[in-house]
């Protein structure tokens, strides 16, 4: 179970693939959900040339840990793997990534759809836009439907 | 030792305030307010003690950190 905060680029297939090949449950996993968080050009019917996401790293990396062990404990979860990006996003870049494995396909399904709502609510992070007139902070998320 | 003070986001732009100790405050509120000279909190701001949300009222000791930030919007 691990949850990291980056500043360099994420690569969520290679994040997936070569923390999978690390794992320790070898054949025991019969599902993988995963989440992938990607920086859209466009908020609030504006257009968004890049966007900065600060954190407050001690508590966010607390939040994330806890999350994680969150989940564990309501699901039967084999592994739980975080990344969320922090610093200059650029469009299409992707800000964050969740991945679950589970025996059976339910567990991961609904661990890793709870694990971004909670995520998005809690762990400490905050995104400012850089719009054609200027920086502006995100006041809140999406509802994401 | 004191009391340490950390502001996040619109909240250390917007009272440019990014991390300050101070000698005591009783509680966070306290804290807040000494910091930042009494100014209006907003009602969506946040606060954290040591890393785990609390509440403005919750007592603070020596030694604590204190960190204010608007509501998060990670992901």
């Amino acid at each position: 179970m691990t949850a990291e905060i980056i500043e360099q680029p994420l690569e969520p297939w290679q994040a997936i693939s070569k923390y999978q090949s690390k794992t320790t449950f070898n054949k025991q996993f019969g599902a993988t959900a995963t989440f992938i968080g990607t920086m859209r050009d466009f908020n609030d019917n504006a257009d968004v040339s890049a966007m900065t996401l600060e954190h407050y790293p001690a508590m966010t990396q607390r939040y994330l840990d806890k999350l994680i062990d969150e989940a564990k404990a309501q699901w039967p979860l084999l592994d739980v793997l975080i990344i969320h990006r922090v610093g200059i996003i650029k469009p299409a870049e992707p800000i964050m990534l969740i991945a679950c494995w589970s025996a059976h396909r339910r567990a991961s399904l609904d661990a890793c759809s709870w694990l971004i709502e909670e995520l998005k609510h809690r762990a400490p992070f905050w995104k400012k836009e850089t719009r054609i007139d200027g920086e502006h902070w995100v006041e809140k998320n999406t509802d994401g439907l | 030792m004191g009391i340490h003070v950390k502001f996040f986001a619109s909240l250390k732009d917007k009272l440019k305030i990014d991390d300050v100790t101070i000698e005591q405050a009783k509680t966070a509120g306290e804290a807040w307010d000494i910091t930042t000279n009494n100014a209006e909190r907003p009602d969506n701001v946040l606060v954290a003690i040591n890393l785990e949300y609390a509440q403005f009222d919750d007592l603070i000791k020596q030694g604590d950190e204190v960190a204010f930030f608007p509501p998060v919007t990670g992901g």
